[in-house]
């Protein structure tokens, strides 16, 4: 009882705010701010919004849904996922009014958004683990320079004296090492690729992609769930797995060195923390893969949203004002227990500050 | 009635016409469609023809990561997969067609065409997920690797079934996919024969018979003879099943683009890479993509033009012997 009455409250407070905004928007008839802090705008909106793209995105966008629809009730979203690239080129074509994506456009795809102006949004940060199956081995450390030599197949087996000394007194097992990576074309691939390309770019020599051409010796599985399987049922197994399926699959994941030199095991905190320590592009695009900072883990990516700045009319726009500053604002406490990590204070006031450029 | 002996110039009545226009317009889609199709979908993927020209098309590297897009182990992959599946489905599929028209009863046939219809209707998606859960990871230690082991160092044998990388431990590999296909297309080519065999003239059989010859003889010279374009005809709609599968073959075959003898080792098709890197691409690599498409398209033509070509010379030998 007493949750529900805090939150009309507040639902309340924020829908008078937003009420004077929207009646001082049409006023002056000048973008300005719409939702002044973290309040999430409750104007009664009316409207489907449909977006699709990043899966890396999906369980958060399905949860920020069900609760948005207490916020909105006038308003249904759908989040159809299908991967970044389809999420991009269906924005492209008009299907979507958002898409989600975990990269930004890329130059090859940069002509079919010619004459638009594209803004990102960043919503979502999640570390990426390296996951592996040893039994009793439970804190492996690695570095980036043994990752790259073991997915280019040149280290084949536990025991190698690259691991062991980055492991002193932890006795390692000669079994063969079987990565394991995605049969299909992923954000994850290719923002592990780019850590890899980033951090130790005189070893890595596959480049970074969304699908790389991996060794023969390499197993292929579909989407995060199908390398966490395999891992888990091959013993010397190791892959990358996105942490929420990491945790759900119960994997064991080692801590990775940071460009401090620091080991540091994979958690929303320590991705958060790579993502406070990299440069942001003014249009808000970045990458948050070997991010400075202490208690940084190196391999973090990152999701946006993408829209048009310029919407068909002005319900358009303030639908996606409101979602997307939902998102932002409330949505952000969702992420944790999600397994992904919370925006950076920093990042996520810049997004905020965007959402006034979506103009009807 | 009686005077309906019309001339064979004078107009035909308005249904009759409808009914020619009707199938005319049906028959012109059909082709229209598949014109569009191969249009639509070459030129999408011109940019690729452009990039690689015919020698990169041709080769073997496929590497995203730095612009190479190089077809030709996905064409392998689709040839061996598909006449894995032909050969194991084909023997199979026409035995149990004769079974069912020869050999069983009429009234015990019925609930097994029931069951066989029914492996047809199976969607590929729960074929390919209970290959690599369920299959794959049984048939890899306890048939692969024996027989790997065994046939190790022997010639051809050798080649073909020896040790390998990748699919001795996973069990996803080419012969995977080609068994799983095998599985998908039996049904097919099953019902096609059986059909093709039951319109067998019984008093073709029965002359057979009062000829003297046992029921293997009467099939080999009577049933075959009779039946064989069908079954040839069954046989190719299989393969172009075969050749065109996509899910079942991306989830079995193991994703690594590779061209070698061995069967029991992972590999990569035609479809099953446009399946699983299509949803990622964008600029020259999803035009490759779609070019791989137009390639398959390609591919089944010439497999089934030589395939009407065999089928038409055995003929024509049968009919001079």
């Amino acid at each position: 009882m007493q949750p529900r009455g805090r939150k009309q409250v507040a639902a309340g407070i924020g829908g008078i705010a937003a009420l004077a905004v929207a009646v001082s928007l049409s006023a002056c008839s000048s973008p300005s701010s719409p939702s002044g802090g973290n309040s999430p705008t409750a104007a009664p909106l009316t409207g489907t919004l449909n977006g699709s793209g990043s899966t890396f995105q999906t369980t958060f966008q399905q949860a920020a849904i069900s609760q948005f629809k207490q916020i909105q009730p006038g308003m249904t979203v759908n989040y159809g996922g299908g991967g970044s690239g389809k999420g991009r080129s269906d924005l492209a074509s008009g299907v979507v009014n958002y898409a989600g994506s975990d990269s930004p456009i890329p130059t090859t795809e940069a002509s079919n958004f010619a004459g638009k102006t594209i803004l990102y949004f960043p919503v979502v940060i999640g570390p990426i683990t390296m996951s592996y199956n040893l039994p009793n081995v439970s804190n492996l450390k690695l570095d980036p320079t043994v990752i790259a030599s073991i997915f280019q197949g040149t280290i084949t087996t536990w025991n190698n004296p690259a691991i062991t000394a980055l492991n002193p007194g932890v006795s390692l097992p000669s079994t063969p090492i079987t990565t394991v990576v995605r049969a299909d074309s992923s954000g994850t691939t290719a923002n592990f690729s780019l850590f890899l390309q980033t951090a130790e770019p005189s070893v890595w020599k596959l480049g970074s992609s969304s699908t790389i051409s991996w060794p023969h010796s390499a197993r292929a599985a579909q989407g995060n769930s199908g390398i966490a399987q395999v891992i888990k049922s091959t013993q010397g197994a190791i892959g990358y797995v996105d942490y929420a399926d990491a945790k759900a699959s119960g994997l064991t994941f080692a801590s990775v060195k940071n460009s401090s030199g620091n080991f540091i095991a994979p958690s929303p905190a320590s991705a958060s923390a790579s993502a406070a320590g990299v440069t942001v592009n003014p249009d808000l695009t970045f990458h948050a893969v070997w991010g400075s900072g202490a208690q940084a883990y190196p391999i973090t990516y990152q999701s946006w949203i993408l829209v048009n700045a310029k919407q068909p009319n002005a319900n358009d726009a303030k639908m996606l004002q409101a979602y997307i500053g939902y998102l932002l604002g409330d949505g952000q406490k969702l992420l944790n227990q999600l397994g992904y990590a919370t925006l950076p204070a920093s990042i996520d006031q810049m997004a905020k500050a965007q959402l006034s450029k979506i103009t009807g | 009635m009686a005077g309906s002996a019309r001339a064979l110039t004078q107009r035909r009545p308005l249904g009759d016409r409808v009914f020619q226009a009707l199938a005319l317009v049906a028959g012109l889609l059909v082709l229209a469609i598949l014109v569009l199709i191969a249009v639509a979908t070459t030129q999408q993927s011109t940019s690729w023809f452009s990039h690689e020209g015919i020698t990169g098309i041709f080769s073997t590297t496929w590497d995203p990561a730095h612009n190479k897009f190089g077809a030709l182990s996905f064409i392998y992959g689709s040839v061996v997969t598909a006449l894995i599946a032909v050969v194991l489905a084909v023997p199979v599929s026409v035995a149990v067609a004769l079974l069912l028209t020869e050999v069983v009863p009429y009234r015990w046939a019925r609930p097994i065409v029931y069951v066989i219809d029914l492996l047809a209707v199976v969607p590929s998606v729960v074929w390919g997920l209970w290959g690599i859960l369920v299959f794959a990871p049984w048939v890899a230690p306890h048939v692969y690797s024996p027989v790997a082991s065994a046939l190790k160092g022997i010639p051809v044998l050798g080649n073909l079934f020896g040790p390998s990388s990748g699919g001795l431990v996973s069990g996803a590999s080419f012969f995977t996919a080609g068994l799983i296909l095998a599985f998908m297309i039996t049904p097919i080519v099953t019902s096609l024969s059986r059909e093709v065999i039951a319109t067998v003239p019984d008093i073709d059989r029965e002359g057979a018979y009062a000829l003297g010859a046992t029921r293997w003889e009467m099939i080999r010279g009577v049933v075959f003879p009779h039946s064989q374009g069908g079954i040839v005809g069954a046989v190719l709609l299989g393969l172009g099943r075969a050749m065109g599968e996509t899910i079942a073959a991306a989830l079995v075959i193991g994703s690594s683009p590779v061209i070698t003898s061995h069967l029991f080792s992972t590999g990569y098709n035609m479809p099953a890479v446009i399946a699983n890197q299509f949803g990622e691409s964008s600029g020259v690599f999803r035009a490759a993509l779609l070019g791989l498409g137009v390639l398959l398209f390609v591919l089944t033509i010439i497999v089934n033009l030589i395939a009407r070509g065999i089928v038409a010379r055995s003929m024509a030998r049968q009919r001079g012997a």
